[in-house]
Order: C-alpha cells, then structure tokens, then sequence
C-alpha cells in the first residue's frame, strides 16, 4: 500500500516541480548567469567578468530610465488606487450582490483581453484628429498632443491595472464586517471619519494588495510606454527589448532584468509588511 | 435612491466606459471606413476585415495561435489540476515553497520572462520553434489553471474522497469516480482560461517564437509600421475569440456554486 499510495502522491505532485522548475526558475537563473557571460564576435561564451554589469549601471540612460520606470510605476499605483476606491466603495456597499456578481464578471474580461489591440484603440482615440480632440474641438478646445507623452502612457497603464485594482479593493471591502461600520454611526462618527478610522484600515489589505500588483504590472509593462508613450525617453522593459534585438548584448538585457527582479522583490516586500502589519 | 447612490453610479459607470472604451473603439473602427477614424465616424464597410483575412500569413498565425493555445490548455490545466490537488490534498514541508513556484509567474514582468526564455530556449535549441511557445506560454498558464481548480476542490467536501476508500476504492478509482466528476467543470474552466491566456499572449511569444507567428505577435509586427485599420478587424476576431473563451470559463466555475 505504501508504494502504490507514493506513486499517486508523487504523481500528482511532481509535474508542477518539473515544469516551472526547468521552464521558470531555471531560466530566471541563467539570466542570473548569464549577467556574468562574455560576448565576442556575437556569441556568447561561459565566463565569468563583471563587465556588462559596470557597463550598464555605469551609464546614465539606464539610471534615467531606472527612475523614471520606478517614478511612473509609483505614480499608477497612487493614481489606479485613487480612482479605483469610489468605485469599489460603490460595488461592495450600494449594490446588491447580483449586480455586484456581474460587475466584477465583467472586470474580470478585460484582463484576459489583448491589451496590444486595446493600447492601438487608444492610438487611435487620442490621436490629435481623433474622436476626443473631436468632441472637444466642437466645444473651442484643443486639439490637445495626447500622445507620445507621460499622459498617454499613464492611459495605457490604467486601462492594463484599473480592472484588478477594482477588484482586490472589491474584495477587501466587502470582506468587512458591517456592524463594524453600523457601530461607528451608532457612535456618532461622521461618513468621513467612519471612513478613515474604519473602513480604510479594515480595507487595507485588500488597497495594499491591488496596489502592488499594480505597480508590478505597470513596473513591467512595455506596452503602454513604448506606443502611447513614444518611447523616449526609453523605460527599463523597452531597453530590455533594445538591447536584447539589436545586436547580441543579451547580458547586458540580463543585467537590466536582474534590477527590475530586484526592485520587484524589494517594493513587493515592504508593500506586503505593511499591507499584513498588526494581522497576525 | 439617494444622492450618493446615483453620483456612485455613475462614476462606476464613467470607469466602466474607460475600461471598456478601446474594446468599443475597436470593434466600432473595424467597420469604419477611415483610415484615421474620427467624429463624425464614415460610412460602413467591411473592407478592413476582407483585407486582413485575405493575407495568407494571417491564416498562418491563426493555425500557429490556436495549435499553441490548445497545446498550453491542455498542458497548463493537467498541472495546475495536479498542484490543486497536491495543495488541497497533502501537508508537507516545503509546501510554501511549492505554492510559492505555482502562483509567482503572474508577477514577472513578461519582457524579464521572454528574455529568460529566449536565452534558455536557445541553449535547450527550442528557440523559434512552436514548441518553445507552448512550453513558456504553459509556465504563464499554469498558476490561473492551478486557481480555478483549487477554487472548486475547496467546495468538496474532504471527506468524500475518504468515503470512497473505505468503501473500497483505490486512490486512482476515488480520483476517477468522485474527484475528476466533481471537478470536471473547473476543468472545462481552465481549459478555457489558459486558452485564452496563450492566445492573447504576444511578448514571450514575440522573443521566442522565430518565424512561427502567432496572431498577437502578427499584430505587434503591423504595428511597428503605420496606423493600419486592418488592426481592428483582426483585433475584434482576437476580442471575440478572448471573450467567449473567459466568459465560457467563469460561467462554467461560478453557475455550479448555486446548486451545491
């Protein structure tokens, strides 16, 4: 019995360890190794010099793209969070359960949905002869350069994030007991109040929680900055794709990837301590 | 109603239009005839999806694109059901770790992950062919197939399973007559999911797919030259197809749930 009960259980345990063990972790460290590589003539050769690493912390581009990749990521984070609360506040106490269901089913969607063909929607939305200046051109503005600027990629960065913010701040409110709140009003406090000192701690961690994962997204994302953005000046995953396509400096591609893991890890880490501080 | 329910409502329904306004502008475009839409829009056409779906390499893509989205669908959901199962089954030590491997892919930026494809890939000489898209695109999949699944084995009642045994029934019996039924439409689920997850995918598969396009990767392609309509008419193809298969997949994990 033991020997056929090890075989089921390895059976059903082992292909999850095989696959993401050779196929994610696996190349996630030989992009590790890979930082230590030595290009010649196109080709890379096993070594072990620290050259791509001086080569690229050393220069400006990657530290000006360093930042502003952090600076914008941040400032999604902030600006998904802020829009997407009323109307999490809205889903988890105004509407009823069904309507609720429905509006979260329908978030949902998006995200599974090419967000290349949607970042070209937008192109064409806000082009300066676009719908918008359109519309806006008939009440005397405009037209405004949408485009090819911080705004336009902070448009494609909340279409990508917007959806799951909701939908963490959905959950993390609703989760909330109600008498907690009725409690506060029985006690006097005022809407505002109940909100801060309540419902807003109570919420936390579900704010927390969309918040990283919309900064890890946006973080990432080469989208939004490379065709709403125009590109220049060049986010960390547009350099990751410069340097990686043109010419054989894959090393060097690996190095810029090894600060954004690290970056990564970092925020999400303080993030989560606070998004848990005090739960236990 | 009072005041605050309806200024609620609507600007649920302003970030709805915003969330949804490209799908819109899409699907509306793809039967306009300008080239660079505006208001007031053009007349009707269906020229833009006559041009695009008479390339050839577009019916290319579409086989490339829908092999590989079966291949990662079935792949992807037979190891995200077996790590259900192991999680909802069996404690064990590195368990964390073993969570920990299933659920963080989501998290990696996808340009870090298509580099570390395409430089693994290479070495293993998988790069450029439509397996090496399969294989990364089931690393991605993985962790949404494992989730639904999970979700539906924790609406089981555990001591089914042990009901099963004592009458009898071997592990792999229990597991083909009361776990496989009970989970099957979780199952149906993930197929669909991940389908849906492999076919909209285009920047891992945009590094390691090689001349092997598949229908996002063709589209990146048009993109880097000029605006061009025909974008929208295979976009709204892509939307479609992406939809139905989510819509498919949470009708399949949530209708169930009234019954039980």
């Amino acid at each position: 019995m033991t020997e056929r009960t090890s075989v089921y259980r390895i059976f059903w345990r082992l292909p999850l360890i095989l696959w993401q063990g050779a196929f994610f972790v696996v190349p996630v460290a030989f992009l590790a190794v890979m930082t230590f590589w030595l290009v010649k003539n196109y080709r890379m050769e096993p070594d072990f010099i620290l050259t791509n690493w001086e080569k690229t912390l050393g220069r400006g581009v990657f530290w000006d793209a360093y930042w502003l990749t952090l600076w914008r990521a941040a400032l999604a984070a902030v600006i998904a969070t802020a829009i997407a609360f009323p109307a999490a506040y809205t889903l988890a106490f105004r509407m009823s359960e069904r309507t609720r269901r429905f509006a979260l089913f329908c978030l949902i969607v998006p995200f599974f949905t090419s967000f290349l063909v949607r970042a070209y929607a937008w192109q064409v939305i806000l082009a300066e002869g676009g719908p918008v200046n359109a519309v806006l051109g008939s009440i005397g503005l405009g037209p405004y350069v949408m485009l090819n600027s911080g705004f336009g990629a902070m448009v494609g960065y909340l279409t990508l994030v917007l959806p799951l913010v909701v939908i963490f701040q959905t959950w993390g409110l609703s989760a909330i007991d109600r008498n907690l709140i009725e409690a506060a009003w029985n006690l006097g406090a005022t809407p505002l109040r109940t909100l801060v000192r309540v419902i807003l701690p109570a919420a936390r961690t579900g704010i927390f929680v969309g918040a990283i994962f919309a900064f890890i997204l946006t973080f990432g994302d080469f989208v939004s900055p490379f065709y709403l953005g125009g590109s220049k000046p060049p986010t960390l995953s547009i350099l990751i794709i410069d340097t990686t396509k043109s010419g054989q400096q894959w090393p060097r591609a690996a190095v810029v990837s090894m600060m954004m893991i690290l970056t990564l890890f970092l925020t999400s880490a303080a993030a989560l301590r606070i998004a848990y501080r005090g739960r236990g | 109603m009072k005041a605050g329910d309806i200024l609620g409502r609507v600007y649920l329904g302003a970030l709805f239009c915003f969330v949804f306004a490209p799908i819109a502008a899409s699907f509306v475009f793809s039967f306009n005839s300008d080239r660079f839409p505006t208001l007031p829009l053009g007349h009707f056409t269906t020229d833009w999806y006559v041009r695009a779906f008479s390339r050839p390499e577009l019916w290319q893509a579409i086989g490339n694109s829908i092999a590989v989205a079966a291949m990662t669908a079935l792949l992807s959901t037979f190891i995200g059901f077996a790590t259900a199962y192991t999680d909802f089954r069996y404690g064990f030590r590195f368990k964390p770790a073993y969570l920990a491997l299933a659920l963080l892919p989501p998290t990696m930026p996808l340009v870090i992950l298509g580099l570390a494809m395409l430089a693994w890939l290479s070495q293993l000489g998988l790069s450029g062919t439509r397996v090496g898209i399969v294989i990364a695109h089931t690393v991605l999949a993985t962790p949404f197939a494992m989730a639904i699944c999970r979700l539906r084995l924790s609406q089981m009642d555990p001591t089914l399973e042990a009901a099963a045994w004592n009458l009898g029934a071997g592990q792999w019996t229990a597991m083909r007559y009361v776990i496989l039924p009970f989970c099957a439409p979780a199952i149906v689920s993930a197929l669909c999911l991940t389908a849906a997850v492999s076919f909209d995918e285009f920047i891992v598969a945009w590094f390691v797919s090689g001349l092997n396009r598949t229908v996002p990767v063709m589209i990146l392609e048009i993109l880097q030259g000029n605006v061009d309509p025909q974008i929208n008419a295979i976009g709204t193809v892509v939307f479609l197809t992406s939809m139905s298969l989510v819509i498919a997949a949470q009708f399949l994990i949530f209708r169930r749930r009234h019954h039980d």
